[in-house]
């Protein structure tokens, strides 16, 4: 038999039926819901009188719109009516069709792709959807996740499948030991600088080599969850010891007269010696800086010690003039330093940066220092319920708040600024998040993708600087 | 769906690459629970001089005479000229949902974030791949003080200007879908017994993946 990637792996176990042309119908195991992109298809099912296929295989959360303030006045609190309808139609639907939901007041609410992993709620060797394009999160588990469109959520719910056509496969290898203060953020966004928005296009990306082995599993999160700024559907790392003792003991992972026999499956979850892909990408991991974007797509990246390129050193002239047109919307010189660019606000969250990892990492910055005096807001917004449960047992809410800043409830915030938290034309943010696309933060918001490390340093400096010379060592 | 048939129309150039989905709708119009109704904030950054809010009476707004879709050549155009990785971002099908409501039946860049798409066809749009040498001649032509008009036949797969085509490809089950107006789900629950034998299968392989709380 010839040696299979894990991609093949994951989608040949998940092959219903495939067509001469090769459409293929592959079965869904596990479908995340939010409120945002649901509504439309529990509509669809109800118009065309649908039950759900497999109930059990869903669960849902809100998170896009939910306050990160107060909650104690619950749903009916919520400010602004438009979101409140879009959390009680969850609700709504939730309770209707029989789906399991983390309602707003649950301490295991949170953002889907915090939540999935943390419950052991996406497992090794899954198939994992949601009506949202950062589902690549899930990858990290040695899963098939992928984001999709609300016809298909309407399809999954209907269906329990998809029907798809298998992709190219890609490698991404990061090879060698990462320099101080270097986290997966910096890898996955040299990755994007590297292959480009577009790059990943059409494949799925397996993440492979030293460094990725050498990152924590919410390490690997974070880099999986960018797959879909770098083009690709999905992203994943193979399973590992790390990954096996990840998911033990979580209250979806499987009961202990099981476990033995997973474990023995997921064994087999990596691509296999000798096995080809169409594309492989090689990084240096030691070359690798703490990073941050200078323009309006995650591509537009540089190290901390470079300065904002100049569009007139770039060949390509459509890229030239994009290049021109993101340092104008970002009110940016070429070649100015990163690090000396100031910032009205910082954001630390987002499903990309806010496990409890990424908050320890950006406490023992803010640790005994200030927010600086020109940060008119530092915000703190934990992934989930019980990632700020477990922040506030360690003493980092105090950490963040004696240094000046706020410490809210859990959500998307001002990822995408759906909610009350948001930029203000012109002004420009420190974020944790993964997209820094005109408008994501607020309309005519300028918004700098960073580590939580990076995020916390710029916070306490005012201006962008190398957390490495931050570190106590 | 509605069946995707032959037709007529102007095609609107807008040249940028890296169009994303949160350009093409802004999130702020995510929160309506309906799939109807997003066409008049169609890139609404771009296309108003003021904030777009859900709810505001668009025909009363400033819009931006410098943005193509308010260029009078371009008025009721039916086919979006555009610039590679259109649709990237966001996996939002608002985005197809009001370029489908605003009018346009078909798209026409070098490439496609994968997402979207696939978001497309599921709501009755045709994304047409071309070369990116095709592309800036369909710019030079479609920027002239005449627009320019142009027939699509998916039965054909040609783009028809004058005496000219330009043949496409598209994958051949989307074009079946599209051409029937036939909607996946029902097609997909044609093969439940597949699905449930599958099913059980996989249950006694890997059975914990059944396991719901
Ligand atoms: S945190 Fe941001 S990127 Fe992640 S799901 Fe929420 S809105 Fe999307």
């Amino acid at each position: 038999m010839s040696a299979k990637t894990l991609y093949d792996k994951l989608w040949e176990s998940h092959l219903v039926q495939t067509d001469k042309d090769g459409t293929a119908l592959i079965y869904i195991d596990r479908h995340l819901v939010h409120e945002v992109t649901s509504p439309q298809a529990f509509e669809g099912l109800r118009l065309a009188e649908r039950k759900p296929w497999r109930v059990d295989a869903n669960l849902a959360t809100p998170d896009h719109n939910v306050p990160t303030t107060e909650r104690a006045g619950g749903v009916k609190a919520i400010e602004d009516p438009i979101s409140r309808t879009q959390v009680e139609t969850l609700d709504a639907n939730c309770i209707e069709f029989g789906i399991t939901e983390f309602e707003m007041l649950d301490t295991r609410q949170g953002i889907v792709h915090v939540v999935g992993p943390e419950q052991g709620a996406t497992l090794p060797g899954m198939t994992v959807v949601c009506g949202d394009s950062h589902t690549s999160t899930h990858g990290a588990m040695g899963a098939l996740a992928f984001g999709i469109g609300t016809s298909e959520v309407e399809h999954v719910l209907a269906t329990q499948c998809l029907i798809q056509k298998k992709s190219k496969a890609m490698q991404v290898r990061v090879e060698g030991k990462t320099g101080p203060g270097v986290t997966a953020k910096d890898i996955v966004l040299a990755i994007i600088g590297e292959i480009g928005t577009a790059g990943g296009t059409g494949y799925a990306i397996e993440f492979a080599g030293s460094a990725i082995e050498d990152l924590s599993i919410e390490g690997r999160l974070t880099l999986c969850n960018m797959a879909i700024e770098a083009g690709a559907r999905a992203g994943f790392v193979a399973v590992d010891d790390k990954t096996i003792d990840y998911v033990r003991g979580r209250p979806y992972a499987p009961d202990s007269d099981q476990w033995e026999r997973a474990v023995a499956s997921w064994r087999t979850l990596h691509s296999d010696e000798g096995a080809e892909f169409h594309r492989v990408v090689t990084l240096d991991a030691a070359a690798i800086k703490p990073q941050v974007t200078w323009g309006t797509s995650p591509e537009m990246v540089v190290g901390i010690d470079d300065s904002v390129p100049n569009p007139a050193d770039e060949p390509d002239s459509v890229k030239a003039e994009g290049m021109g047109r993101a340092l104008d919307y970002m009110g940016l010189e070429a070649g100015t330093p990163m690090s000396d660019i100031a910032l009205d606000k910082v954001f630390i969250g987002s499903c990309t940066n806010s496990r409890i990892e990424d908050l320890r990492a950006a406490a023992q910055i803010a640790n005994g220092r200030q927010v600086a005096a020109n940060i008119k807001l530092a915000l703190v917004v934990p992934g989930s319920g019980l990632v700020k449960a477990q922040a506030e047992e360690e003493g980092l809410d105090r950490i963040f708040t004696d240094a000046g800043f706020e410490w809210r409830e859990p959500g998307c915030s001002m990822c995408l600024a759906m909610n009350a938290d948001r930029l203000s034309p012109g002004e420009r943010c420190a974020s944790t998040s993964n997209r820094n696309f005109e408008g994501r933060q607020g309309q005519g918001g300028r918004t700098h993708l960073v580590s939580p490390a990076m995020a916390a340093a710029a916070a306490v400096s005012g201006h962008f600087v190398d957390v490495a010379s931050l570190i106590n060592r | 769906m509605q069946k995707f048939e032959i037709f007529t129309g102007i095609v609107c150039p807008l040249d940028r690459s890296n169009v994303d989905t949160d350009a093409i709708i802004p999130k702020q119009f995510l929160k309506s629970i309906k799939r109807s109704g997003f066409g008049p904030n169609l890139f609404d950054e771009w296309r108003y001089l003021d904030q777009g809010e859900p709810g505001m009476d668009n025909s009363k707004r400033p819009v931006n005479p410098d943005f193509v879709l308010n260029d009078s050549r371009y008025i009721g155009a039916q086919i979006l000229l555009t610039r590679k990785n259109f649709g990237c971002g966001s996996s939002r099908e608002h985005a197809p949902w009001a370029l489908e409501d605003y009018g346009f039946r078909v798209i026409l860049a070098p490439s496609y974030a994968d997402i979207f798409f696939n978001n497309c066809f599921k709501n009755g749009l045709l994304p047409i791949v071309l070369e990116e040498k095709i592309i800036d001649d369909l710019f030079r032509l479609a920027s002239d003080d005449q627009a320019l008009g142009m027939t699509v036949d998916l039965h054909k797969q040609a783009l028809v200007i004058g005496d000219e085509r330009i043949l496409f490809e598209v994958d051949p089950f989307r074009k079946h879908c599209l051409i029937n107006g036939l909607d996946d789900i029902g097609l997909t629950l044609q093969k439940i017994d597949a699905i449930k034998a599958y099913e059980k299968q996989r249950k006694s392989e890997a059975p914990w993946l059944f396991h719901g709380k």
